[in-house]
Formats: C-alpha cells, structure tokens, sequence
C-alpha cells in the first residue's frame, strides 16, 4: 500500500515537475533522449563491441563510485566537502605499493611481491596491502578531522572548506616527497587474461577483482549505516546535531567514525586504482578526485546510492565517448551530461537527500 | 578541463611550494589548530611571489669584472625531472670548463623551472612568468630553453619583445621557426619582427618523415594515430599523418588522449577495432604515455604485431619503468643521436659528465651542453666586440650568426630560420628494458 502510495505521489510529482520545466531543461531532456536513442543505434549494429565498451565503463566507474562514496558520505554528515579525500585515496594507492614492495622507511621487512611472484603470495600480498592501506587511510582521515575539522566546525563553512583544500595541498605534498613527481608503476598481480577465455567477452581477472572488492564493501557500508546502533546514530548526527546530543550521542565519536568510514574506503580504492592501471602518481587524487566529485554530484551529493549511480554513469559515458565520439570529447560529454543534469533536475539524480538522513528512501 | 580549472590549478601549485618547506619544518609546527591560519598565510605568500616576481636581481660578485647572466628553463619537476637535471648540470658544466668565463666577462646562471607540481609537467602560466621576470632583468643576455615546445610558444613571443636570444635544447615543434599548416606562424611568435629563437634539435617536419619511413620500412600498411594535445604532440602527429600519406600508408584513426585519463582501455578498445599495423603516439611522457603503452597491449596488440611508436617526448628511462614488459619492443624517433652514436668530441662529454655526476646521461643532456656551448661562445664574441660586457643584442647577433660549429653534435650552422643544419635523426627499439640504437634516417637524403 505505501510503496504503491509512494509511486503515485511520485508519478505526479514528476508530471507536475514536467509542467513547471522551464524549455532550457526540456531541450536538455530531449537531448539526453537522443542521445541513448543514438546510442542503442549504435549498440545494435555490433553488441559485442558495446558490450566491451560497457563492461570497460563499468569497471572504471565502480573505482571512481567508491571514492564518490568517501565525498558523499562526510557531505551527508557535516556537510563539508572534503577535498583532501582525493588525496587520501592517493595516499591509499602508495600505502598498497609500499606493502608491496615490503620496503618501508629503508627496513626491507620482507621480500618484494612482484609479477614473478606465487599466486598464494600474491593472493596474500593483495589483502595485506588491502588491509594496510584501507587502516592507515582510515586512520590519516579521523586525524585530519581531529586537527583541521573539528576546532573550525561552529565557524563559516568556507574556512571549513579552505581548510579542507589545505589539506590536500599538505597529502599531496607527502606524496610528491615520498614516491616523487613522476608516474611509478604498481607490479601485476592480477591477470590481464580473461575470466572466460580468450575470444569471449571482455572481463578479465583485473575486473572481476574490482567487482570482487567493490560490492562486498558497498553492502557492508550499506548494512552498517542501516543496521547497526553506530550507523543509526550516524544518521541521527546528520539530521540534527544538537538533538542528537541531548539523545546521548556521542557527536564526536559519530562524526569520527564517518571520516574513519570515508577513509576505509580511499584506502580501498586508492590500492585498486594501482593494481587495476598499475600506474598511480601523486596528483592522481585530484585528477580522478574531481571526476569522482563530479559523480557524486550528477548522483545527488549526500546520498549514498547516488554516489554510486554517478561513479557508473560517468565511467559509462567516458567508455561511450571514446566509443563513438572521440577521446578529444570524453571530458567536454562528461561535464556536459552533468551540466545537463544539473538543468533538469538541480539536485542531482537521485536527489541530494541523504542517504544517511533519510536512508536512500 | 585542465584549461578550466587553469587558474585554480596554478593557485595550487604556488601554494604548495609553501606547503612542501612547511613539511620540512613538520616538527616544529607542532600545534595543527593554527593550520587554518597557516594556509592563508601561504596564499599571501603566493601572491607576494608573484608580485615581487621580476625584481628578484642576480646581482653580487661584480669587483672588476663585468657579470652578465644566463638563464636556462627546463621543466624540474614531473616524469621529465631526471633528464632535466642532467640538462642543467650540462649547461654548469659548460660554464664551468670555462672558469666561469666568457671573453673575459664573468658568467651567472640560474636555473629556472618552468613546471609546477600541481601539473605534473610544464605550466603555461609558470612559462609566461618566468619569461616575463626574466625580460624585466637587464643583466640577463641569453636564454637556454625551454623543453617542451608548448612553452616555447608561450616564451618566445614576451622574449622576443624584450631582445633576448633564446637557445633551445629541445623543441621540435615544427611552427615557431618555419611555416605550419597553421598560416600564422612562424609569424605571430616573432611581434617584433625579428628573430630571437634558434635551436639544436632536428625540427619536426623531419621527425614526422624519419616515423613515417620507419613504418614504410617495416611493412607497416596502417596506422592509428595517437596525440597529447599539446602544441608538439599534435604538431608532430600532424607531421607523421602528412608523411605516412604521402608514403602511401593509410592512417586509420586519430585521436587526442588527456593525459590525465585513468586508463585509455575504452580507447585502446576502438583502437583495436580499426586493426592497424602500427600505432603512433605524438606526445610527452608527462602526459601518461606509460599508461597508453600498457593499455594498448592490454588490449590485445602486442608491440609484435602492431607496432608501436613514439616520439623523442618519450625518449626518457621514465618509459621503460613505467610501461614495464608492455614497453618492450616499442620504437622510439629521436631528432638527433643518442649518446652513444654521437662525435668523438660528444663522447668525450658523456665519458666526463659520468666520471663527475652520479646520474646518467639522457638523451638531450649533450644538446644542452651544446646549447650551453653556443650560448656562451656568442657572448664571448660579443664581449670581445665590444669591449665589455655585451648587450642583448650584440650576443643575440652572434647566436643566430653561429656557422660552422665545431660542437659536441658535429659541425653544424644555424639558417636563416634559427634551425639546425644537422639532419640525422635516429630510430632505437626498447629490447631487454633498455633504449637499443637501431639506425640512423638522414633526413637529407628524403
């Protein structure tokens, strides 16, 4: 009975939402049309290349939905926008590649994993930079709350958010000294061959390995935050700090387990960048930062399906756009589409009410 | 998008060469609440270095000698930096071997970064003020630089107002001495005139046969073409392109990469698609050239079967550990030889630059010692021309009079141009991780 209530109300939500459309936002919304119009076109005349294209989209944008995710989840809490995330998922990548390489601070604590490693040490050098990086991600974010956040939060949100830039500059900074300024390339642990042999479709190993990793964590996310005693004081903090208080919630303590969770999954993401490219640099996180930013956004920024949903959509459109109209275009369609979005629907698309808030309705 | 942000991005970049020296001192900052205040503080220090950018004077030494300065623009920071600092430490060689002399007038230099951390690579913006605080310092009478041609594009027009004489070690961008397909140029880099440029390196148009040869030579039928849509890449991906049609090989794509890009699976993909015999990439290893090289064989085109070719922009160690196995087997055109090919008297140099630094020697490091080489040959002429220490115009008279050079590249003359009169350009292939020599394309004979 609700659920069919809520889809009346929402059809007629979307009717009124169509009357009162301005014509900029209708002509972006035929635009929109013709374009997956033109795109089914061009499915139809060779599937398996879209399906290559699709699956190659995919995959990319899952890496770039977990770092949305980090954007997203602390906007849903505080409502900052924590531009040091990207960096910390840089960070992440370099904390994986130094596990690897079982070199930290000139102690050599064990050997190097490498390409010409066993499997079953290879299997175990994955998770242990997994863990290492997702922990030491973690932990550099509750630190950065603690230090830059935390004394600034009852002032103007803009010295919140300058702050926050700030600590980008200082991660990147320790980046920049710590692996240096040029690309360094990540061994190949994970094969490049094909999950259903060669000649069939194009998902390999390396994909299966972000799938592997990105569900199992988004269902946990999700299951903490709806589940769990701490996920629903999570969700009380971000409807109402002060009568979350008087509850008896720990604000603080809630507040620092959101940049805990935020950082886990840099950490994450930051590892599977590398191995999946096996390149990672310093500046990566602002570069792949600002795409993920963006996908949280086209998403619906604070909500945590949304986030999701852009990291795909985007990685999507940027396979599509090199597809069939040219990688010179790719970021211009990108930023295009969110402009497009942004018309129709100024919320983003699945609405920027909380996940956290409102449970993702 | 870069472009969009450009401004934001050079905030950045200034800001964090604070940041950097703030790290340094980590221990001392002890107390993180005041971090808020300490950014705003960088800010303002940013803003005052680019205020008091030009006054910044060498100055010093003087006592009965005269001083003039040379300065030298290289991007130090990003994938390019080893080879760079091997280029500065050339250009302080060359001074050095001298006693710091020339013609009796006594040489400052300074090393200028034309690169900001935040880009990774070259920066516009960081070009334009460099060019722009030098042009304000009258001691200054030569220029050594820049790398990348982008930012030649950039300098040589505030230079050449100001009548400072620019050598480059490195850029082969085809337009800014020579007719383009695009009409304006050489023109619009040159306000006043007349010329300021002149530089080492084979140009472009040449660099483009030498690829398309190579391709003709191994039976190449097809190509995709590849660039990093930067003022050399695409020029020279422009240049292949005229080539390879002109040789009769059909060019069967051509797309620009960002350099940014994750990955370019998607665009490896539909590179795989129009199935060609090679794939060329125009571009600088800055902007993720590793990646590509990775993708593409990753993709199912193995450096075997369909080839894979650069240019000198990917012509640094960089490549090798950054492409790893999937480098293997790829070719790489130099406008110039590298140092294992090069003269007696170029040998001599890399012998000795090993014996006193404990880095290698890069491809273009005996091109800035050339480079170095004529600058300060012009300004020992000019001195002694005019008794003291020569002006602007009197060394930049002499740079572009350089003819019959005895150097370390051979014997070689500027033309009316400002290019080289060398034409041998060189192929090497990667094979077990290292750059091997293939053979030399004398651009004479095409």
């Amino acid at each position: 009975m609700e659920a069919g209530e809520a889809n009346k109300s929402r059809s007629a939500e979307l009717i009124e939402g169509i009357r009162s459309s301005s014509w900029q936002s209708r002509i972006a919304v035929a635009l929109v049309a013709v374009l997956v119009v033109l795109l089914v076109m061009q499915a139809a005349q060779d599937p398996g290349q879209f399906v290559d294209q699709l699956l190659i989209g995919l995959t990319n944008g899952a890496i770039l939905a977990l770092v949305a995710l980090g954007y997203t989840l602390v906007y849903g809490i505080i409502e900052l926008i924590n531009f040091a995330h990207g960096d910390n998922f840089m960070i992440g990548s370099f904390v994986g590649l130094t596990v690897l390489s079982g070199t930290f601070a000139g102690l050599s604590l064990f050997g190097a994993i490498t390409d010409d490693s066993g499997t079953f040490l290879k299997v175990i050098g994955v998770v242990l930079a997994l863990f290492v990086a997702m922990a030491a991600c973690g932990l550099i974010n509750v630190g950065i709350e603690r230090v830059a956040y935390k004394p600034l939060r009852n002032s103007p949100r803009l010295a919140v958010l300058i702050t926050a830039i700030g600590m980008s500059f200082i991660l990147q900074n320790v980046g920049l000294i710590w692996k240096g300024p040029a690309q360094v390339p990540f061994p190949q642990l994970i094969s490049d061959d094909r999950v259903f042999g060669p000649g069939s479709i194009l998902f390999r190993w390396n994909d299966l390995f972000v799938v592997g990793v990105t569900v199992p964590l988004l269902i946990a996310l999700t299951y903490f935050i709806q589940r769990t005693k701490q996920g629903k004081a999570m969700r009380a903090v971000a409807q109402d700090k002060e009568a979350a208080s008087m509850m008896g919630i720990n604000v603080n303590l809630t507040i620092s387990i959101t940049f805990l969770l935020g950082g886990i999954l840099a950490g994450a993401s930051g590892v599977m960048y590398g191995l999946f490219n096996g390149i990672t640099v310093f500046n990566v996180g602002f570069t792949q930062g600002l795409y993920a930013f963006t996908a949280a956004v086209l998403g619906g920024i604070g909500n945590l399906s949304g986030a999701v949903v852009g990291g795909l959509l985007i990685g999507t459109i940027g396979a599509m756009s090199d597809q069939y109209i040219g990688t010179r275009w790719t970021a211009i369609v990108i930023f295009a589409v969110l402009i497009l979005v942004l018309v129709f629907r100024p919320r983003g698309l699945l609405g920027d009410r909380s996940a956290v808030q409102g449970g993702g309705e | 998008m870069r472009r969009r942000f450009g401004c934001f991005v050079k905030d950045r970049g200034t800001d964090r060469e604070w940041a950097g020296t703030g790290q340094d001192k980590g221990g001392s900052v002890g107390r993180m609440r005041s971090l808020g205040s300490l950014v705003v503080m960088g800010i303002a220090a940013a803003l005052l270095t680019v205020g008091c950018g030009g006054s910044s004077g060498g100055g010093g030494g003087g006592g009965e000698a005269e001083t003039v300065k040379v300065v030298s623009d290289l991007p130090l920071q990003g994938a390019n930096r080893a080879q760079s600092t091997t280029m500065v430490n050339a250009i302080r060689m060359a001074i050095e071997e001298r006693n710091g002399k020339a013609g009796g007038v006594n040489i400052s230099y300074e090393s200028l970064d034309d690169a900001t951390a935040q880009a990774g690579s070259w920066d516009p913006s960081k070009c334009a003020e460099n060019a722009q605080s030098v042009a304000q310092d009258e001691e200054v009478v030569g220029w050594i630089g820049p790398f990348n041609s982008g930012c030649a594009a950039v300098e040589i027009p505030i230079l050449n107002e100001a009548g400072l004489g620019m050598i480059s070690p490195a850029n082969t961008y085809i337009g800014l001495t020579k007719p383009s397909p695009d009409k304006t140029e050489p023109e619009k880099y040159y306000p006043t005139g007349e010329r300021n440029y002149a530089r080492v390196i084979v140009a472009d148009d040449e660099q483009g046969q030498a690829g398309a040869l190579l391709m003709q030579d191994e039976g190449v039928k097809t190509v995709y073409i590849l660039d990093d849509r930067e003022t050399y890449g695409q020029g020279l991906a422009d240049q292949v392109e005229k080539s390879a049609k002109e040789l009769g090989i059909e060019v069967v794509g051509r797309q620009g990469i960002d350099g940014s890009a994750s990955n370019y699976r998607s665009l490896m993909s539909r590179v795989a698609q129009a199935n060609p015999d090679a794939v060329y990439f125009g571009g600088i290893i800055d902007n993720n050239a590793g990646q590509l090289v990775k993708d593409k064989v990753g993709a199912g085109m193995p450096n075997d079967d369909v080839l894979f070719i650069g240019p000198d922009g990917i012509f640094v160690n960089t490549f090798l550990s950054q492409g790893g196995d999937a480098a293997e087997g790829a070719y790489i055109t130099f406008g110039g030889l590298p140092e294992s090919k090069l003269t007696p008297a170029g040998k001599e140099f890399v012998k000795k630059y090993e014996q006193t630094h404990d880095d290698q020697v890069q491809p273009y490091t005996a091109y800035a010692y050339e480079a170095a080489n004529v600058m300060l040959d012009a300004i020992a002429k000019a001195a002694k021309e005019s008794g003291g220490a020569p002006d602007r115009e009197a060394v930049l008279k002499q740079i572009l009079a350089t003819n019959n050079y005895h150097g370390v590249l051979g014997t070689w003359s500027f033309d009316d141009d400002g290019d080289t009169s060398l034409t041998e350009l060189s192929v090497q292939k990667v094979e077990n991780g290292k750059f091997v020599y293939q053979r030399t394309i004398d651009a004479g004979d095409m």
